[in-house]
């Protein structure tokens, strides 16, 4: 299943009809509480964040929301992790982008972002290795760390600890030992 | 009986600290009559701080503007009449037709308080800041990344201020320093200032070594936050990358010290120490006009 959160409705219902700017902690607080609302028990969903109706995001913001679900959500954190949730980035331009690269490099995280054409990429805080995997992924589909090991020239126990860790990471998913890319079902 | 302070031709960055220096020798709620009769110049950074003055003052402080009529008037198209008649008691000329919205105010002189305004503030700003940094040769994906400085700006007041403070943007001929135009940034509040913002998270830790300026360099070169969070203290890191990106100067003042992140075309000196007090933070945005060839 995947679900569709619409920033500019969300910003629109929780903090003010006349806003379309993500600027300032308190808008960005609110809006992210509201994300987790609309999320409630989710789990195994691929989640779209779409930005298309948001104007400036700026560095505060692009933290309270961004950096701070995607810890929410992550699965290498212990605590009270939540269900599995995939989320999907889509509607982001050049501006959002620096905001968002600039705050999830300094936390060390990552997001899967949505091309104009659909096709997914990743942002943020990923090594060589990691991207090279998860683009294996991401051309062959569901696949196996043995699969993923061979097309990646990796050796198998490497490729499973990376597929796992991005897994973790909420940047693929998993079904039994198959890994596969966070897509938006067509 | 009140003390006059006089303010210069000049009320400006450098300007303002003369006021500072007579105010200095003055009790807080000593009567005094600021003098700006003679000034012929006010910057964004002036005037805010002029009326963070006001606001720091325990005894209200009467205000004598601008004789010349060409300066009251552009001062009063900056919105600093309509703010400063509930600061001071107004005294001398006080110019008619306090309207702003002149094309070189790029934001009239406007309060910050709460989260609202900071985004009132960047709806204002957008609508107008294509037009100005294309007219100073400033590529024009600059712009939102002017009004996200400016959003960190104002949010800095709101998070560490704990009060109110105010915001200016303006377009001006920068001829005596630099030759060019300049599109400035002001923002200052009369707050609890950096070093009592960040007093409990660093001030033991850096023991004698403690003070205004420590604070500034903490906060603006090394970005810390009196927040735990490690996401907090990037609104201050984004404003230092943007004005490099931008060839601009990035000048805070709080307390008795004065920080500046100083491109080549300036002469200022990074760090100065015992100034005279003044409650608060002040921040000063300088983006010059890009040359063309």
């Amino acid at each position: 299943m995947t679900r569709h959160i619409d920033l500019g409705s969300v910003l629109r219902g929780t903090v003010s009809e006349q806003f379309t700017n993500l600027v300032t902690r308190p808008t960005g607080h609110a809006v992210r509480g509201a994300i987790e609302a609309l999320l409630g028990d989710a789990t195994d969903a691929v989640t779209v964040i779409d930005f298309t109706h948001v104007g400036l995001l700026d560095y505060s913001c692009a933290d309270e929301i961004i950096a701070k679900l995607l810890q929410r959500y992550d699965a290498r954190e212990p605590a009270d992790a939540p269900g599995a949730v995939y989320f999907v980035f889509r509607g982001l331009n050049e501006l959002h982008i620096e905001s968002i690269e600039w705050v999830l490099n300094h936390h060390g995280l990552a997001l899967v972002a949505e091309e104009e054409d659909g096709e997914p990429h990743l942002i943020g805080a990923v090594d060589e290795e990691a991207r090279t995997v998860w683009s294996v992924v991401g051309k062959i589909g569901a696949c196996s760390a043995l699969v993923v090991a061979e097309q990646a020239g990796l050796e198998p126990g490497r490729a499973e600890r990376t597929l796992v860790d991005l897994w973790r990471r909420r940047l693929l998913r998993r079904e039994n030992d198959q890994f596969l890319a966070a897509r938006v079902a067509s | 009986m009140n003390t006059v302070i006089n303010v210069p031709s000049s009320l400006d960055d450098q300007g303002i600290e003369k006021v500072l220096e007579q105010l200095a020798t003055v009790p807080a709620d000593a009567p005094v009559l600021i003098d700006a009769r003679h000034a012929r110049w006010g910057t964004p950074y002036g005037l805010t701080a002029m009326l963070t003055i006001g606001q720091a003052r325990a005894t209200k402080a009467s205000f004598s503007g601008p004789e010349s009529e060409d300066v009251a008037s552009y001062w009063a198209r900056t919105g600093f009449y309509r703010h400063a008649e509930g600061i001071f008691t107004l005294a001398g000329h006080v110019p008619k037709g306090r309207t702003a919205g002149e094309s070189e105010v790029l934001l009239e002189i406007t309060p910050v308080a709460h989260s609202e305004d900071v985004h009132n503030v960047v709806a204002r700003i957008q609508h107008k800041a294509q037009t100005i940094l294309q007219n100073l040769h400033i590529d024009s994906k600059a712009t939102m990344g002017f009004a996200m400085t400016l959003s960190e700006a104002c949010q800095n007041i709101i998070e560490h201020a704990g009060t109110g403070g105010w915001v200016a943007v303006q377009v001006y001929e920068w001829r005596k320093r630099l030759g060019r135009r300049v599109v400035v940034i002001a923002v200052c509040d009369a707050g609890q200032g950096f070093r009592r913002s960040l007093e409990t998270t660093q001030g033991r830790r850096l023991g004698d070594r403690w003070d205004d300026g420590a604070a500034l360099e903490e906060a603006v070169l090394r970005g810390v936050s009196r927040f735990t969070d490690k996401g907090r203290g990037q609104g201050l890191a984004g404003i230092r990358r943007y004005v490099g990106r931008w060839d601009g100067k990035l000048t805070v003042r709080s307390g008795t010290a004065r920080l500046s992140i100083i491109p080549t075309w300036d002469d200022d000196v990074p760090l100065t120490k015992s100034l005279p007090a003044f409650p608060g933070a002040q921040m000063q945005i300088v983006i010059p006009e890009r040359l063309t060839r």
